[in-house]
C-alpha cells in the first residue's frame, strides 16, 4: 500500500498522553525568500538546520530540485519539505513525459497543495515555489495546511519577517537579475543575523528561459575563526581495556577484502589542527 | 514538532511567553487565568580557577524566543566596588537563566558587599560572600531567583576561587563549572580540559593499571584560549550563544575586563 504507515499512531498517542515525549524532528528553523524580475525569477535560502536550540546542521540544502526550471525552497519540518518536493518532483516528471511537455509552476503548486491539504497540516511542509515555464515566471508560497498565494517577492520561515523588511523597504518593480539576486541574498542575511532559527550561509538559485544556476554558499559570512589552541591528544591517551585482533583470512570468510593503497588521495581521515 | 510558526504559545515547547493570551476554559463558565513570572534569555557563562587567579566569562546576547533582545547585556558583574563601576572589587559574579533575576541579585549582593565593608571596615572575604549569596537564594525558596550563579574571587591563601549555585542556594566550591544554554556542551570539554579527565599518559601501565593523566594548574594564557575556544564552539551549535565574549580575570591586582566579539548569526 503506498502512502504513510499509522500503525503506531495509537500506541504513541498512549504513550504521550502518559508525559512520554514526542520525538524531536529536525527543524529548518529557516528564512527562505524568492522575488521575480524581468525574464526570471530568483529564490534564496540559509543553510541552518536546528533542533530545538542546538544547530542539527551548519550547511544544510534548503533549496530543493523539482524540475530542471522549477525550484523551490523549504522552511518547516525538514524530513517533510525533503520528501514532499521528491514526491511532487516525481510526479511532475511523470506527468511531464505522458504530456510531452515542459511541466508548469502553477501544477508543481496545485499538487504541493493539495497533497498537503490532504494531510491536513500534518505534514510541516512550509514552500516557495519558483520556475520559469512556457507561460512565463511563476513564484508561489504554500502553507502547510494548502493555502497559497501568488506575489512578486514572498518570504517564509522564522526569518520571514526580518526578510520581508528588507523587501518592503528595498524592492522596485522592473528589478534585473542582478538587483534581485542583491536583493534576495540581502533579505536571508536580515534572517541570518536577526532570527535565531537562521545562520550561516547564503544559497541562491537564479531561473530563466534559457537556464537555471544553482549558486550553492553563494555567500559565506560565518566562517569560523581558528582555534587558539590544538586538541590533539597524544597516542595512547586513551585506555585500552581489551584488545582482540581479527587476522584477514579469517575476516575473509564472512566478507570480501579488497586491498587498499594507504595514501590514496581523499582517503585521509579529515582531522582538526 | 517543528512549530514554525508558533500561533499557541501554551500548546508548543517553543519560545514561550511571560503573560499567556489564551485562558483555559473549565466547566461551570469558570476561566482559568495564569500568568508566568519568568522568561528565559538563553547564553552561557563558564568559570575556571587557576593557582593565582579566577576567570568569569559570558557571552552577551539576550535573546526571548527566536528573538535577539540586544547584542550586548553583560552577563559577569563586579561586586562590592568602591563606585557603581566597581572600582577596586575583587569579587565577580556570573548570572545566566533569567536575565531580571540575575540583575536584582546583583544588585542585592552588591549592596551587602558594600554595606559589610562600611560596617565592618574590611572587604568581604570571597569564602563569607559565598555563603551570604547561597543564603540570599534561599531566602527566595518558594519563589527563586531563576539563574544560575557563580561567583568568583581570590581566597584567603590567594589562590583562585570559584562556587557555583543552583537557583535555591545549593553551593559548591569547583575548579571549573559552566552555567546556562550550552553548560551541557561546555562542560565535558572543561572537565576533559581542566581537570584531564578520561586522559591517561601513554604506555604507563596496561588495562586499567594505566594511570591518569595528573592534574596540573592551569596557566592564565592557557585558560583564557580555553574559554574562548569553549565560546567559539558554543556558538557553532547553540542558537542563543554568539555576538560578544566578555571575561573578567580576577587576580592579585584587581579586575581585568576583556572583551572580544563572536559570531553573530
Amino acid at each position: 500500500m503506498p502512502g504513510f504507515d499509522f500503525s503506531n499512531h495509537a500506541r504513541n498517542a498512549a504513550l504521550h498522553a502518559q508525559g512520554f515525549p514526542l520525538p524531536k524532528a529536525t527543524s529548518t528553523g529557516t528564512t527562505i525568500v524568492g522575488c521575480i524580475f524581468d525574464g526570471g525569477v530568483v529564490i534564496a535560502a540559509d543553510t541552518r538546520a536546528t533542533s530545538g536550540p542546538i544547530v542539527a546542521d551548519k550547511n544544510c540544502e534548503k533549496l530543493h530540485y523539482i524540475s530542471p526550471q522549477i525550484w523551490c525552497a523549504g522552511a518547516g519540518t525538514a524530513a517533510d519539505t525533503e520528501f514532499t518536493t521528491a514526491l511532487i518532483s516525481s510526479q511532475l516528471e511523470l506527468h511531464a513525459l505522458s504530456t510531452g511537455r515542459n511541466p508548469r509552476v502553477v501544477t508543481c503548486m496545485t499538487m504541493l497543495k493539495q497533497h498537503l491539504f490532504q494531510h491536513q497540516g500534518h505534514i510541516g511542509a512550509y514552500l516557495v515555489v519558483a520556475g520559469v515555464d512556457p507561460t512565463g515566471v511563476g513564484l508561489f508560497t504554500v502553507h502547510a495546511h494548502g493555502s497559497t498565494d501568488k506575489l512578486p517577492y514572498v518570504t517564509m520561515g522564522s526569518g520571514s519577517l526580518a526578510a520581508m523588511s528588507v523587501f518592503e523597504t528595498q524592492w522596485k518593480s522592473n528589478i534585473d537579475r542582478e538587483g534581485a539576486i542583491k536583493l534576495a541574498a540581502d533579505a536571508i542575511q536580515a534572517g541570518i543575523f536577526n532570527d535565531l532559527g537562521s545562520g550561516s550561509n547564503v544559497d541562491v538559485c537564479v531561473i530563466t528561459k534559457e537556464k537555471t544556476t544553482l549558486m550553492r554558499n553563494y555567500i559565506r559570512p560565518n566562517e569560523r575563526e581558528r582555534k587558539q589552541r590544538s586538541y590533539v591528544f597524544k597516542r595512547g591517551t586513551t585506555a585500552v581495556l581489551r584488545e582482540k585482533v581479527v587476522e584477514r583470512v579469517d575476516i575473509g570468510k564472512y566478507v570480501t577484502v579488497h586491498e587498499v593503497p594507504l595514501e590514496a588521495e581523499g582517503e585521509k581521515m579529515e582531522v582538526d589542527a | 514538532m517543528a512549530a514554525l510558526f508558533g500561533q499557541d504559545a501554551l500548546t508548543d515547547n517553543g519560545p514561550g511567553y511571560a503573560f499567556s493570551q489564551a485562558p483555559s476554559s473549565a466547566a461551570g463558565g469558570i476561566r482559568e487565568r495564569s500568568f508566568y513570572p519568568y522568561t528565559d534569555n538563553g547564553g552561557s557563562t563558564l568559570g575556571i580557577a587557576g593557582e593565582d587567579f579566577t576567570i568569569l566569562a559570558g557571552d552577551t546576547r539576550s535573546t526571548s524566543g527566536y528573538n535577539i533582545n540586544t547584542r550586548y547585556a553583560p552577563k559577569v558583574f563586579k561586586i562590592g566596588g568602591d563606585d557603581s563601576e566597581g572600582t577596586n572589587a575583587t569579587i565577580i559574579l556570573s548570572v545566566v537563566g533569567f536575565a531580571a533575576d540575575g540583575q536584582i541579585l546583583k544588585e542585592r549582593l552588591d549592596t551587602i558587599v558594600k554595606m559589610y565593608r562600611y560596617q565592618h571596615g574590611k572587604p568581604m572575604s570571597v569564602k563569607a560572600c559565598a555563603q551570604r549569596l547561597s543564603t540570599i537564594l534561599y531566602g527566595k525558596r518558594f519563589f527563586p531567583y531563576y539563574v544560575h550563579a557563580i561567583l568568583g574571587g581570590l581566597d584567603e591563601e590567594g589562590k583562585g576561587a570559584l562556587y557555583s549555585y543552583d537557583p535555591v542556594g545549593s553551593y559548591e566550591r569547583e575548579q571549573c563549572r559552566a552555567g546556562g544554554a550550552a553548560a551541557s556542551l561546555i562542560m565535558p570539554f572543561l572537565d576533559n580540559q581542566v581537570n584531564f579527565k578520561n586522559q591517561y599518559v601513554p604506555e604507563s601501565g596496561e588495562g586499567h593499571a594505566l594511570q591518569e593523566r595528573p592534574r596540573v594548574p592551569l596557566k592564565r594564557k592557557e585558560t583564557e584560549e580555553l574559554v574562548r575556544d569553549a565560546f567559539t564552539s558554543a556558538v557553532e551549535r547553540h542558537i542563543e550563544v554568539g555576538d560578544g565574549l566578555q571575561m573578567l580575570v580576577v587576580t592579585k591586582d584587581g579586575v581585568e575586563e576583556i572583551y572580544s566579539p563572536l559570531k553573530r548569526d
